[in-house]
């Protein structure tokens, strides 16, 4: 279509669009317009056309009969047994008669539209998409006119004064929003304080590690060698949702595995912080958060089912494979009197993913 | 203008036309209700500019229609389902009809979930179109999308449709991720987690941003409820807001056809709205309502029933995230490890930043595209012929090699399930993939380049020398040709006609200066436009032509010759030369063989073929 320019030309004696790097092809091939329209079986056959209709009217008589079949399986297969099997029944028969009245609609229709319909195509001409000269004229005369008459454009200092304060006026409702997230109060002096939150988790010295979710202590000998437990802390089984149990458990998971001492490396200042072998590391990500929770017990290497970052538990917990960047915080842990392993504090950095303030 | 007999009309409800006599159409109760609506609303003029606009047709136009009826269903089925979820992370104890998690300590979300499940008749059916029916409706678009790229529909004046149907992609997946976290079960928890780590990897803003979204530390007690919000409220609707706004924009504009005979840039060729489209879109609802309906009475989606509530600490491993959130799953996967540095006493988490710069580079660059592509072309003129993706190589090649780089970051969402599969190492599958991200898209762009060259080289034959007939012809000389027949007048127009531009060669302006910007689009444009076909002249076509008719003849002659002699062998010297046309075998080819000879008189010994042959 390098030959035409525009759309109705004579329309828009003004405007002469650029073609750009188009190629202008001089000698264009000749269009020998639409192709001669040809007979459909339908509109040839008086048998196919009456076989047609008599097909289009049946199919919307079956969809009354699946509409009125869905209807019935409402009835017919109750779920209130709480049996699975009753429930797929309800889905599976409700949903196969709508199913089938809808279908039955969509292809009548399709199916008259095609078969019995005239196909004789039309040809419409466009308009360029651009308004008439006269029109555009008379809305730039639209602008002008206002323009005098409200002294818009010239009167600078009204102009702008009005626009500042409508941006201003913006500003307080968004404000409002600050309201998404509490502020800190006297009962909850951190809450506003997201760097604190992060920071800080539940566990502190002499904590009990106790089993997740049944919360029961865990006594440093009923650990055999090789065993993985999902931790929390004893006092969690105490915080009830509203207080924010599943915020704190979401910072405080952590992955206890016992190994043979010889196996750990560990560095000289954290030699305090496992207790014959058993070694306690955060279960919460150092990538997006998700819980690491797959251990293998042959490679001592933990998995994060989400993104697949891999962590060696014999060395710190240190990344060796996956997007994760660095190492699983650890839990010094020790065992107390009675011989359950308890927190010798909480941990030394951030739990989780990275954070902006992180440090 | 065909349709000017149908403009003529009088508008239908003003004053109806006139069957028998003074009866207006549809009947007295019809033609008065029509009238009392139009004295009130000018609703004919409406009904005029509308009732027969003329819409052009191909299968390809319909993909968009599948989106458009994939939303209807979702918006129906979703309206439903609000009369009986609970947007609220409050405790409570499941005591429903399912037995597994009668009890069990959850948020109401996901109780009124499982309530909708298994307590309400058809509401395990709604909850799964509705869920079904949104991977179709982002489904729609995708494939409309490359519709309309593809084939440069979104070339002027459509370019800002193109935006607003792209932001409708973008909405429409956040619609997606917002309602996939609703019914706060162990998957949908863990999403939310990952979202909340991503959102906390972002420079200055990030912590903050979590703090306010979250409404306190992870995962808090408001998410759900302002997912909610944003799920039914805000984003449809804008969503459909947008919608209309893309709609009206296509009625506006027309729709894009593909060239044909009678088929140009200046004229619609096509059916009236009604009654052809009305009865063909509406009855493509009905079918891609009753094809999701389907879906959900036969394959269940998200049985939460078998995740439980969401608690930080459990998650299973193999879970993919719904289809569409796929590609950002994968960026995050495919970082290498330990992108991540402390600098300025801040934590620059590049695993996160990377990933959510190359992708929203990516989805800019999508948006902007024919902004781009306008600019290098310089064409100002209107496009109303949907191209044929390869007489514009280049751009199909760039689609390509982006399709290409989506499918690799897909693919990467599931590195898991490749690796378990197939029996593969997990470093493996992803070494291969992170290799395949960049690799992928530059193979994908020179194969397909390549490729719609070749086929227009292919076109430009076929137009010029015919097709390949398939019938071999045995030349006196022994040579064996295959006869090429020409192609008819409207297939051949098809083919020849098209667009195609030139680089730009960079001229000084008024000042003696080449700017850096024509510089740029200068090598912009070669490398758009410098392996092109020029398009068919009718002085190359005619010469073409005349010389294929001086051909076909030739051999028409020769093998009038041939046949006539065979004949003459055959004893029948006045056989026809064409087989015998008994209306059942009409493609039988001309072969002496086919030719039926006469009984011969009783006595005489008929010919055969071999002593004919050693007569000779």
């Amino acid at each position: 279509m390098a030959h035409e320019d525009d759309p109705l030309e004579h329309e828009r004696a003004s405007w002469k669009p650029s073609p750009g790097l188009a190629v202008a092809v001089t000698d264009p091939v000749h269009n020998p317009g639409l192709p001669p329209h040809r007979e459909r079986m339908t509109d040839k056959d008086p048998a196919s056309m009456k076989r047609a209709v008599r097909a289009i009217y049946t199919l919307f008589y079956l969809s009354i009969a699946g509409s009125i079949w869905a209807i019935a399986a409402y009835m017919l297969f109750p779920i209130e047994s709480g049996r699975i099997v009753d429930i797929r029944n309800n889905n599976l028969f409700i949903g196969l008669g709508i199913a089938f009245a809808l279908l039955a609609i969509g292809v009548g229709a399709i199916h008259w539209s095609k078969a019995v319909m005239s196909d004789r195509e039309f040809v419409e001409p466009r308009h360029a998409t651009r308004g008439r000269d006269t029109t555009r004229e008379a809305a730039i005369k639209a602008f002008a006119d206002a323009d005098a008459e409200s002294g818009f454009g010239r009167r600078a200092m009204v102009r702008n004064s009005l626009i500042a304060a409508l941006v201003a006026s913006v500003v307080p409702g968004v404000v409002l929003f600050r309201g998404l997230a509490p502020f800190n109060s006297p009962e909850k002096p951190h809450a506003g304080d997201p760097v604190y939150l992060l920071e800080h988790t539940m566990w502190k010295e002499g904590m009990r590690l106790a089993h997740d979710p049944s919360g029961e202590p865990i006594k440093a000998a009923d650990l055999t060698l090789g065993s993985a437990v999902h931790v929390i802390p004893e006092a969690l089984a105490e915080v009830s949702h509203s207080e924010g149990y599943l915020d704190e458990k979401a910072k405080a998971l952590v992955l206890l595995v016992r190994l043979l001492p010889e196996q750990l490396t560990e560095s000289e200042d954290r030699k305090e912080w496992s207790y014959n072998g058993i070694v306690a590391y955060s279960k919460v990500c150092t990538h997006v958060g998700c819980p690491v929770a797959l251990y293998e017990q042959q490679t001592h290497h933990l998995l994060c089912p989400c993104h697949q970052s891999q962590f060696d538990v014999t060395d710190h917990a240190k990344v060796i494979f996956g997007p994760a960047a660095r190492p699983l915080p650890q839990l010094p842990i020790t065992v107390d009197d009675e011989g359950y392993l308890v927190a010798r504090s909480d941990f030394l950095e951030p739990v989780g993913p990275s954070f902006w303030e992180r440090h | 203008m065909s349709t000017s007999t149908v403009t003529e009309q009088p508008a239908a409800p003003v004053a109806p036309v006139s069957r028998n006599g003074d009866r207006p159409l549809g009947g007295r109760f019809i033609g008065a209700t029509a009238n009392y609506i139009d004295e009130r609303t000018s609703l004919s003029g409406f009904v005029k500019e509308l009732g027969r606009k003329i819409f052009p047709d191909h299968w390809s136009f319909m993909l968009g229609e599948i989106a458009l009826w994939a939303f209807v269903v979702v918006l129906l089925s979703g309206t439903f389902l609000t009369f009986f979820f609970q947007a609220s992370m409050v405790e409570t104890h499941y005591n429903g009809a399912y037995l597994p998690m009668r009890g069990i300590e959850m948020s109401a979300a996901m109780a009124s979930t499982l309530e909708i499940s298994f307590d309400l008749r058809g509401g395990l059916l709604v909850r799964q179109m509705h869920h079904w029916a949104a991977l179709v409706f982002v489904a729609g678009i995708g494939v409309h999308m490359l519709r309309v790229f593809f084939t440069g529909a979104f070339r002027k004046p459509r370019e800002l449709n193109w935006v607003i149907g792209f932001i409708l992609f973008i909405l429409a997946m956040g619609e997606g991720f917002t309602g996939y976290s609703l019914p706060d079960d162990v998957l949908s928890g863990n999403g939310l987690r990952i979202i909340d780590g991503m959102i906390k990897g972002i420079p200055i803003i990030g912590t903050w941003t979590s703090f306010l979204l979250f409404g306190g530390q992870f995962p808090g007690d408001a998410i759900v409820g302002r997912l909610y919000t944003l799920h039914i409220l805000l984003l449809p609707a804008i969503l459909v807001g947008l919608l209309v706004l893309h709609l009206m924009l296509m009625v506006i504009n027309k729709h894009t056809q593909f060239a044909g005979a009678g088929r140009t840039n200046s004229v619609v060729v096509g059916y009236p709205m009604m009654p052809v489209y009305m009865s063909k879109m509406g009855g493509f609802l009905f079918i891609t309502f009753g094809v999701i309906v389907l879906i959900a009475s036969l394959f269940t989606i998200n049985p939460i029933w078998n995740y439980g509530p969401y608690d930080p600490s459990p998650v299973s491993a193999g879970t993919q995230p719904d289809w569409y959130i796929g590609f950002a799953d994968g960026a995050l996967r495919l970082v290498p490890p330990g992108w991540e540095i402390v600098f300025l006493d801040r934590t620059w988490s590049f695993n996160i930043i990377v990933p959510l710069v190359v992708l929203g580079l990516f989805i800019v660059l999508v948006l902007i595209y024919p902004f781009i592509e306008a600019w290098v072309t310089g064409d100002k003129r209107e496009h109303h012929i949907a191209q044929r993706p390869r007489n514009s190589a280049t751009r199909t090649a760039i689609g390509a090699a982006g399709v290409t780089f989506y499918a690799v970051l897909w693919a990467a969402a599931a590195s898991d399930i490749i690796a378990t599969h197939f029996w593969l190492t997990m470093e493996g599958v992803i070494h291969t993939l992170q290799a395949l991200l960049i690799l992928g898209p530059v193979i994908a762009y020179f194969v397909t380049k390549r490729i719609c060259i070749a086929l227009q080289k292919k076109d430009r034959e076929i137009a010029l020398h015919g097709y390949e007939s398939g019938r071999i012809v045995r030349l006196p000389g022994g040579e064996y040709i295959e006869v090429h027949q020409p192609v008819d007048d409207y297939e051949r127009f098809k083919l020849a006609d098209f667009d195609t531009y030139e680089p730009l060669v960079v001229r000084p302006n008024a000042k003696g200066q080449i700017p850096w910007h024509e510089n740029l689009r200068a090598s912009i444009s070669r490398w758009f436009f410098e392996d092109r076909l020029t398009p068919v002249t009718q002085a190359e076509l005619d010469a073409a032509l005349a010389h294929q008719h001086h051909d076909l003849d030739h051999i028409a002659a020769e093998e009038d010759l041939e046949i006539q002699a065979a004949h003459e062998r055959a004893g029948v010297p006045d056989a026809p030369h064409k087989p015998l046309d008994d209306g059942k075998h009409g493609e039988v080819p001309v072969r002496p063989s086919n030719v039926i000879v006469p009984e011969p008189e009783p006595g005489t010994k008929p010919p055969r073929n071999r002593e004919k042959e050693s007569d000779q």
